[in-house]
């Protein structure tokens, strides 16, 4: 079992006193800021970003961090869901049926802990499908030349606005402005395009700016216009009375919803928010009559949880074995990973072996630390819930300034995010999604890359792009991940609106 | 530039120094490092490694800071030591081929490598030229008969731009094979040479070019042979078995030099003492045991000697560009 052996190396690695305390830090931050309505995963891992190169971490530390940040976020949405009734992202809108009646009920704790136990089972099970799936995935990878590459970079594309997405037009154009940006700089025979002559543009656009400035400062200057200086309204949480028995009771409900989550996760577009849908409506459909899902059964807690968490955990599948991101916050992830000299891909699991099986190791350990910390201190982060933004996001503000700054040392970073910031609110406004735009610019370069590699190979013949059977089968699911939304996307988003109440903000 | 200043000057001040005349320079507070890159990349490597000798020799007052200022592939930093930093006494930039060759294509508008203070070479890491293990070419002229049959029978990947280094590398070996058409020989670039390696491994492109320490991975694992690497003898330790091009036949050299230049304008004192402090870094048991955990061969130049390196090495490599059509 080389695996074992990675895996206790990583362990090594994850339980090493400054990694685990970063650890802890990033599970916390991360249900802290998946708590928040309205700031997704997505936005957390980037918000979150600049703190890793303010404080200068290694880059095994940095990931540990954000990896549990990102585990974080996924246990946090369902804080809000449960007691508000609002989603604190789109996938824990499911949660929202059955956990908010719980809560009515007078048993808001049974339904957080009960979430958090589905959590906890969801991205374990995820965790050991990671373990299990990447490295033969990796393995596989190697089969991939340029055009197979080309075409699932395509395939990332066809799938990005998902199921789930609301505006199919609005997801190409996003697309397309990152592609566009993705252009800038240095092409790699030496031609300068849009550099206008200036030095800092040669390399193009930097992710982590764009990133940072269009998640961390669009958030802010939308602050600004709400003026929204006060907090949630204080929330009171009964004493939590959970027996071994209803813990029994939700386990099958746990594990089939972490095992559809995963699998949704893997599948490139789909996505949390679609295996959290699945992991409800499974669960409606198993229990059948003997349930009372939309009343307050526990069932319908635990199900959606596993599901979405299992799912999260199933995104960085595909990100870690191909460098494809499953997911907008996986593709947040790559960008750091990218910036910080190491390559997804096969060659990772070799070459930067300590740092991907530390990370997986992070993942198992974090979940534990949230396990724990969600269930006896769930008080804390209901009551965090309540502290006005105005005191949060200047701090948020601050971290982003020093972290870029840090980066590389330069003011024409800092005006680079800012002029983001605004690019990014201006965006949000028109409501385009500000993920497929991250996604283009990150993906824009490669697929521009392996398009040029495929053409040279074969001397200009375009049929190179689709003469292996792999590249025929990612063309034909590129095909379908277009057209399905279209087909597929009406009915499924309608059922979860009726199912939902309202929508959700923009999630994964 | 003093270029012609005789050494026994420097010899008769490095006396004087050492019979306590005051006035020699000699670092005070912060000393600064630039690594024109993002963490992680070997300029990085370079100041970070090279700080940390510097600091357990006490050839420097306190710690070496490190700071990352990436763009332009090095083009940021080095427009910045011109015009911003020009007479500072206590600042080293790293640099490598990649800086030769950026400054000999004229990526670097408007600048030439005599804007700076070129203080020398401490170790390098050489070309190889490398296929899969199962590839039809047992050696470097079998391959380059190919070439020179076609040009376009023998796909190499490399982890520099087109016209980069790792380019440069397979166009210095045809070229000393004698291959004719040059510019049509395809050359796919990938982001790094792990990259570029593994598409070699896969079977999708033929070979490999590259520097020996970013091969070492695959050639652990039995994924990947290398045809020849291009130093002048052959390499200590693991390597010794490669053979190099020259004793193929095929006068080719391609060493990716690591070392460091300052801003202009600094005191002659200043410079020789950052000189010497160069020579001294090589000849210590730290830095050798940090070339050998790194994969460094030796390569040293200092002073007078670097620059003229410098100026051959532009001067190659802009040939080079021309003949291929990379440069007008």
């Amino acid at each position: 079992m080389e695996t074992l052996g990675y895996l206790i190396d990583g362990f090594g690695v994850a339980l090493a006193p400054h990694n685990l305390m970063f650890a802890l830090l990033g599970a916390f931050l991360g249900t802290l800021i998946g708590a928040l309505p309205g700031l997704g995963p997505a936005n957390g891992v980037a918000i979150l970003i600049p703190l890793a190169f303010t404080l200068g971490l290694a880059p095994e530390t940095a990931l540990i961090m954000l990896t549990s940040v990102y585990a974080g976020a996924m246990y946090g949405g369902r804080i809000s869901s449960i007691l508000l009734n609002i989603p604190g992202d789109e996938p824990a809108m499911m949660t929202c049926l059955d956990g908010y009646p719980m809560a009515q009920q007078g048993k808001a704790a049974e339904a957080l802990a009960i979430s958090a136990i589905a959590s906890f089972m969801g991205s374990l099970i995820a965790t050991v499908g990671l373990i299990l799936l990447a490295p033969i995935l990796a393995d596989f990878a190697l089969t991939f030349g340029p055009a197979e590459y080309f075409a699932l970079f395509l395939l990332a594309f066809a799938t990005l606005g998902g199921i789930t997405g609301k505006n199919p037009v609005k997801t190409v154009v996003a697309a397309c402005l990152g592609l566009m940006i993705a252009t800038m700089g240095i092409d790699n025979t030496g031609v300068q395009r849009y550099t206008f002559g200036v030095l800092e543009l040669y390399e193009g656009v930097d992710f982590i700016i764009a990133i940072v400035g269009l998640f961390a400062i669009s958030e802010l200057l939308f602050f600004i216009e709400e003026k929204a200086g006060g907090g949630k309204e204080k929330m009171a949480v009964n004493k939590l009375s959970l027996s071994w028995a209803e813990i029994r009771g939700i386990m099958p409900s746990s594990i089939r919803g972490g095992v559809l989550g995963f699998i949704a996760g893997v599948l490139p577009g789909a996505g949390a928010s679609l295996g959290s849908f699945i992991g409800y409506t499974l669960e409606k459909k198993m229990v059948g009559s003997k349930g009372y899902f939309g009343k307050g059964d526990p069932r319908g807690v635990a199900g959606p949880e596993a599901g979405n968490n299992g799912a999260s955990s199933g995104a960085l599948v595909p990100m870690l074995t191909l460098g494809v991101p499953g997911s907008g916050t996986t593709a947040v992830l790559l960008a750091l990973l990218i910036s910080m000299n190491i390559t997804p891909g096969p060659l990772m699991f070799t070459q930067n072996a300590d740092i991907v099986w530390g990370v997986i190791a992070a993942l198992l350990i974090g979940n534990f630390l949230l396990l724990v910390l969600n269930i006896p201190l769930v008080g804390i982060f209901v009551r965090l819930l309540s502290v006005p933004p105005k005191y949060l996001l200047p701090i948020v503000t601050m971290i982003a300034f020093v972290g870029i700054y840090s980066i590389s040392n330069t003011t024409f970073d800092l005006y680079f995010m800012v002029a983001f910031g605004v690019a990014g609110y201006v965006l949000r406004k028109l409501e385009i999604p500000l993920v497929p735009v991250i996604l283009g610019l990150l993906l824009g370069p490669e697929m521009e890359k392996n398009l040029r590699h495929a053409l040279d190979i074969s001397g200009g013949d375009w049929s190179v792009l689709w003469n292996s059977g792999l590249a025929i089968g990612l063309w034909v699911f590129a095909g379908l991940g277009l057209i399905l939304p279209y087909l597929v996307g009406p009915l499924l988003r309608r059922r979860m609106k009726v199912a939902a109440g309202s929508g959700g903000p923009e999630g994964d | 530039m003093p270029k012609t200043t005789p050494l026994k000057l420097f010899a008769i001040a490095a006396l004087t120094v050492s019979a306590g005349a005051a006035q020699a320079f000699e670092p005070q507070g912060r000393v600064e490092c630039i690594a024109p890159a993002d963490p992680g990349g070997g300029w990085d490597f370079t100041c970070r490694s090279v700080g940390n000798v510097l600091e357990a020799l006490d050839l420097v007052p306190a710690s070496v800071q490190t700071i990352n200022m990436a763009g332009a592939g090095g083009g940021v930093a080095f427009a910045h030591t011109v015009s911003r930093r020009a007479g500072n006494e206590q600042l080293l930039v790293a640099a490598s081929t990649a800086t030769t060759t950026r400054l000999a294509q004229g990526q670097f508008p408007g600048m030439t490598a005599d804007m700076v203070n070129w203080i020398g070479a401490l170790g390098a890491d050489y070309g190889v030229i490398a296929v899969a293990t199962d590839s039809e070419y047992d050696d470097l002229p079998e391959l380059m008969a190919a070439l020179d049959e076609d040009p376009r029978s023998v796909k190499f990947a490399g982890g520099s731009a087109k016209g980069g280094w790792d380019h440069l590398k397979v166009l210095i070996a045809a070229q000393a094979a004698g291959v004719d058409e040059l510019p049509r020989i395809p050359y796919l670039s990938y982001n790094n040479g792990g990259e570029a390696m593994t598409q070699v491994v896969g079977g999708h492109v033929d070979a490999f070019t590259g520097d020996i320490t970013e091969a070492q991975g695959f050639l652990e694992s039995g994924d990947l042979r290398v045809l020849a690497v291009l130093s002048e003898e052959r390499l200590p330790g693991e390597f010794a078995d490669i053979p190099t091009a020259r004793e193929q036949g095929i006068d080719a050299l391609g060493p990716n030099w690591r070392g460091f230049y300052m801003p202009a304008e600094i005191s002659e004192d200043a410079r020789q003492y950052w000189i010497d402090a160069m020579d001294t870094l090589y000849a210590s048991q730290e830095w050798q045991d940090v070339m050998t955990n790194n994969g460094l061969m030796p390569f040293h130049m200092s002073a007078g000697e670097f620059e003229r390196f410098v100026t051959e090495q532009i001067a190659e490599i802009q040939q080079l560009s021309q003949d291929i059509g990379l440069v007008q």
